[in-house]
């Protein structure tokens, strides 16, 4: 599974955080940093922080929507 | 409701979408049919008020993308005028008549209009909430200020932010003693009033404006200390009132009085007058008046928050709801933002009940803060400003404290 961060959207709602913790974390410098190739065992969080970005800045395997 | 069957929603905004897309989610291949009454598909608004006013974005930046799987008809430029709830029955404005086996209710709200005292000129006076009023109002900032804010929360600081980032002079009036205070308390309140007056905003605290005179331009505002404004320009932002209109006379019970919306149990089924839940009727989004996730002596028995976070964190429960199948029952915890003066204010929680606040961190010069609500022995809330990173954590807290009935302070 690939995930995706526009980090030129990304305005740091944080919720992506909310809803899959082990793949989206903020570093020291309130940075957005996140694992791009979880694990097929974390898509459901991911898919769920797909939706609640309001920003629409996660993408997952590609798919734009 | 079984399979196969229909579903109705009302309301095509972000509320309607993700309820009809959850519902997909779940299994339901039955047709579904959403009726808006503007004249364009699913858009976002929160950009309105910010992005778009200084060009960063145009309003067809805000689409929101539809699902090709979504299959569903759209009845956009109708409006819903009535409800009949024993023959599971709507009528649209256009005489058309809609029969339903399931009801979603997605109305959101409307920007509250002038209260007066006295009438309003013709031209110059905006209000924001949707498409056509973000272009109108981004045109008027197009040709200069002055500009008033009438209403310092959230939507009238961004506005004033916009303005300021356009170079307009801006008076911005409110009647509390902070700006936002009632949705983030008066000691973060007071943080954010000095950012607005270190940008240049001429803030007018503990003040109304009394008279808005002349039937056709605009020209000035008299307020309540006695004070006359010139301008070019005013924006009313006192806040949202739910649409629920349109359902006076359905028999469901409305949150009247209150924050206004359809009162909902805590998986959005519609109640009805008497108070037991609909089965066929689900609520979500601005419209839904939830049972207060905390209610103490005196508090309201529903809450209308309006924040952009309700209609997607519980568009799942909803149609779980109306689907009959069984409640996903997840931990869900309200949340809002604004970004304004370059200021990323995020919250979780609920600030507004707060009795006290604590403030961890404040950087004047990093512009961040980090701040903890308390009521009683309860974290009721937090908010940060510029530092996301702390966010979650409270998050966590505030789930187990407010799902697990730990006390913490
Ligand atoms: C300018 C602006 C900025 C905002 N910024 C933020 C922010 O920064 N953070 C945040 O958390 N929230 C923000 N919000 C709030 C957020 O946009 C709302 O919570 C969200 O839009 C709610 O979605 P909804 O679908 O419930 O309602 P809406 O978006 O209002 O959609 C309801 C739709 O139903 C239609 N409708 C109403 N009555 C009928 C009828 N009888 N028949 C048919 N159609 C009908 C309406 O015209 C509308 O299209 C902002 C709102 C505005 C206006
Ligand atoms: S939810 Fe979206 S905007 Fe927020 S931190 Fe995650 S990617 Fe960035």
């Amino acid at each position: 599974m690939k995930v995706h961060v526009d980090m030129a959207l990304c305005a740091s709602h944080g919720r992506c955080v909310f809803a899959a913790p082990d793949v989206f974390s903020f570093d020291d410098d309130e940075e957005l940093t996140y694992e791009p190739s979880p694990g097929a065992d974390r898509r459901a969080e991911v898919e769920q922080a797909v939706l609640s970005c309001p920003v629409r800045a996660i993408t997952l395997d590609g798919d734009h929507g | 409701m079984s399979h196969g069957e229909s579903v109705v929603v009302v309301g095509a905004g972000l509320a309607g979408l993700r309820s009809a897309t959850a519902l997909r989610e779940r299994g339901f291949a039955g047709e579904i049919t959403i009726v808006g009454d503007e004249a364009h598909g699913p858009y976002d608004r929160p950009g309105l008020s910010k992005e778009v006013l200084i060009d960063r974005r145009t309003v067809l930046d805000t689409d929101l993308p539809v699902s090709a799987d979504l299959h569903a008809r759209w009845l956009l430029g109708r409006r819903a005028v009535s409800l009949e709830r024993n023959r599971r029955h709507l009528t649209l404005d256009d005489g058309t008549t809609l029969d339903y086996d399931g009801l979603v209710i997605a109305t959101g709200a409307s920007a509250r209009p002038w209260p007066g005292p006295g009438g309003l000129p013709r031209s110059g006076v905006h209000t924001l909430r949707g498409r056509e009023d973000a272009a109108a109002l981004r045109r008027a900032l197009t040709d200069g200020g002055p500009l008033l804010v009438i209403g310092a929360g959230f939507l009238g600081s961004e506005v004033a932010s916009a303005a300021r980032a356009l170079g307009l002079s801006v008076t911005l009036v409110d009647a509390s003693s902070q700006p936002m205070e009632r949705a983030v308390g008066p000691v973060v309140g007071s943080v954010l009033a000095g950012v607005q007056r270190a940008a240049g905003v001429d803030l007018r605290l503990d003040t109304t404006v009394t008279a808005l005179p002349g039937r056709s331009v605009l020209k000035e505002a008299l307020l309540s200390d006695g004070t006359r404004v010139a301008i070019r320009t005013a924006l009313i932002a006192l806040g949202a009132l739910p649409n629920t209109d349109w359902l006076r006379g359905s028999g469901l019970r409305l949150n009247d009085g209150a924050s206004g919306g359809i009162a909902c149990d805590h998986r959005g089924h519609a109640l009805q007058a008497d108070g037991r839940p609909t089965s066929d009727i689900v609520v979500l989004g601005d419209v839904a008046a939830p049972p207060h996730p905390l209610p103490y002596d005196g508090s309201p028995a529903h809450l209308s928050l309006g924040h952009w976070s309700a209609a997607v964190d519980h568009a799942d429960t909803v149609a779980a709801a109306l689907l009959g199948q069984e409640d996903p029952a997840h931990e869900i915890v309200p949340s809002f933002w604004s970004d304004q003066f370059g200021l990323r204010i995020r919250s979780v929680g609920l600030p507004m009940l707060a009795e006290r606040t604590e403030v961890h961190e404040h950087d004047p010069v990093r512009s961040r803060l980090e701040a903890t609500y308390h009521r009683g022995g309860r974290n009721v809330g937090a908010l940060t400003v510029n530092r996301a990173s702390r966010l979650a954590a409270h998050r966590r807290r505030i789930v187990d404290a407010w799902y697990r009935e730990e006390t913490t302070t």
